[in-house]
């Protein structure tokens, strides 16, 4: 196999096609669990140990803050955002729509802006800071763009919830909510199944005229 | 999606030390490469991340306005340079994806965007530009947001760009860099029709990558407009898009650039209309006749007939609004 290999950082052997590669690191790994004794390669075995030291070897490293808490997790390069606060971090508010960028259900802030975390790999967001739907009230107190949806019923089915509301805050902060007509425009990245964007629009409005800070 | 391995970029000698090979690909905002990549229309095994290079400025040149590879959709469309110089490339931007997709697209990416189409995107239907020899299933297919201009019986696919139809009007140049160096090619000479080999989107070479932009000063700011037409009010593909920018003086064209979107495989520069206009008065008739010439040569397939009467609509009204004559 790849003589190279372990000169190279973890994962960044371009010939290796994918299989070839992780088998290769679970042999090598058994292999070096057998030099070592018959029982000791049985425990090995036992604790997927081949699994795991094959895992290394594929992931990256990504540290990024989210809702203000940092975090330092090992991610496979084709992990979008999406799925690692979901499946990594358990932050199941931020949701998977169409996961193609078209409904912004996934919509998050990184460093302060609203993007589709479906369309973004986690290893690209790497130093950054990410607000999610989770990070946006203050313990028991709620952001006053959540308090509006609240008042002017601004979902029916819920799914498209935490992406309105992530995309209306920007809307806000951006300064792109100066009009019904501005505001329909800036947030048609988030699409509601459901029809609820005229009360979307009516709790946009209140938050802005309100002038609290978003 | 298929396993790749992922370099962090950070000079530019890195990325061209890393590109080049087929198999390995730029990454920069990702907003259509990821989607394509999570759809198995392209499964590269090396992606390149270039996000961390210095190519994000949007600067003052003597003589026009340099606008970096990197620099984000966003970033440009509320940049006060751009704004006060080039009002057109502002609007372009605006008129495309979402504000979510525009924070995360860049430039360069926006460029390099595929031409695309949905037969392209459906893995179970042929495709020359996915898979080249297979055939094309929008030639006779559901073929309503295809081109009407510069297609060949491999491709009808159309670029899908708003920002491209805005730098190809404003005569913007391409700033490329390669293991040999530098070079500068205009923009409407970037993006290329499909001919034999549809395959084949636009002019960077393997190995090459986007630096940056440059607009060239001009006098179109006071009068320019891009109308867009769509299925639905924002965030929709063109059915036809034009940008228009005028120099008026004393109610007469000086000068004139239209270019349109959504009717080719490559932004659709309308050299012709343009010197048609240069010295006539600002007038609906100028502008009719204008789009009269743009759609010479056009041509329909079963289900996109309706472009031909849109198109020339959309050029004479776009002209209309730039010119203040509604």
């Amino acid at each position: 196999m790849k003589s190279k290999m372990p000169a190279m950082p973890p994962g960044c052997d371009p010939e290796a096609p994918e299989n070839s590669r992780r088998n290769f690191l679970k042999q090598s790994a058994l292999i070096t669990a057998v030099a070592l004794t018959p029982a000791a390669a049985a425990k090995a075995a036992e604790l997927h140990v081949d699994e795991k030291i094959a895992e290394a070897f594929e992931k990256l490293p990504l540290k990024m803050e989210v809702n203000g808490k940092a975090q330092s997790l090992m991610v496979e390069p084709r992990a979008t955002l999406l799925d690692i606060l979901r499946e990594q971090l358990d932050l199941t508010g931020t949701k998977k729509g169409c996961d193609h960028g078209q409904c912004g259900a996934c919509t998050v802030h990184v460093d302060g802006h609203r993007i589709n975390s479906c369309l973004t790999l986690g290893v690209m967001v790497n130093g950054k800071k990410i607000t999610t739907i989770e990070g946006l009230a203050k313990g028991d107190e709620l952001h006053p763009m959540q308090e509006a949806f609240l008042k002017h019923d601004g979902f029916q089915c819920g799914y498209c919830t935490p992406g309105q509301i992530m995309s209306a805050v920007a809307c806000i902060r951006e300064g792109h909510a100066n009009s019904e007509h501005e505001i329909r425009e800036y947030m048609s990245g988030n699409i509601c199944r459901c029809g609820a964007y005229p009360n979307i629009v009516n709790a946009i409005q209140e938050v802005k005229q309100g002038g609290q800070a978003v | 999606m298929k396993q790749f391995q992922y370099v962090r970029a950070t000079t530019q000698q890195n990325v061209l030390d890393n590109i080049g090979r087929p198999g390995t690909k730029i990454i920069a905002g990702g907003t259509n490469l990821v989607d394509l990549m999570k759809r198995g229309v392209t499964a590269p095994d090396k992606l390149v991340d270039i996000n961390h290079l210095p190519l994000k400025s949007i600067a003052p040149t003597k003589t026009g306005l340099h606008i970096g590879a990197l620099a984000l959709n966003s970033a440009v469309a509320e940049n006060a340079l751009v704004l006060q110089k080039q009002p057109l490339l502002s609007m372009a931007l605006n008129a495309g994806a979402s504000p979510q997709l525009r924070n995360m697209a860049t430039v360069g990416g926006n460029m390099m965007q595929r031409t695309r189409c949905t037969y392209f995107y459906d893995t179970t239907m042929p495709c020359n530009k996915r898979e080249p020899g297979t055939g094309c299933g929008a030639l006779e297919g559901y073929n309503k947001m295809h081109a009407i201009f510069g297609t060949s019986n491999q491709c009808i696919a159309v670029h899908p760009s708003d920002m491209c139809v805005g730098l190809a009007a404003l005569d913007a140049v391409v700033i490329i860099a390669g293991k040999k160096g530098e070079r500068r090619i205009p923009f409407t000479e970037f993006h290329r029709l499909p001919g034999d080999h549809p395959e084949t989107d636009n002019h960077l070479a393997p190995g090459e990558m986007i630096l940056g932009v440059e607009i060239p000063d001009n006098n179109f700011a006071k009068h320019s407009h891009y109308l867009k037409i769509r299925d639905r009010q924002s965030y929709a593909f063109a059915l036809v898009s034009v940008a228009a920018a005028l120099d008026i003086s004393g109610g007469t064209i000086r000068n004139a650039r239209l270019a349109m979107g959504g009717v080719a495989h490559k932004p659709w520069r309308l050299f012709e209309a343009e010197r048609s206009l240069i010295g006539k008065p600002v007038s609906e008739e100028s502008f009719k006749h204008a789009a009269q010439i743009a759609m010479q040569g056009a041509k329909a397939y079963e289900y996109n007939a309706f472009k031909l009467r849109m198109a020339p609509a959309a050029i004479t009204e776009a002209l209309k609004q730039a010119s203040g004559l509604v």
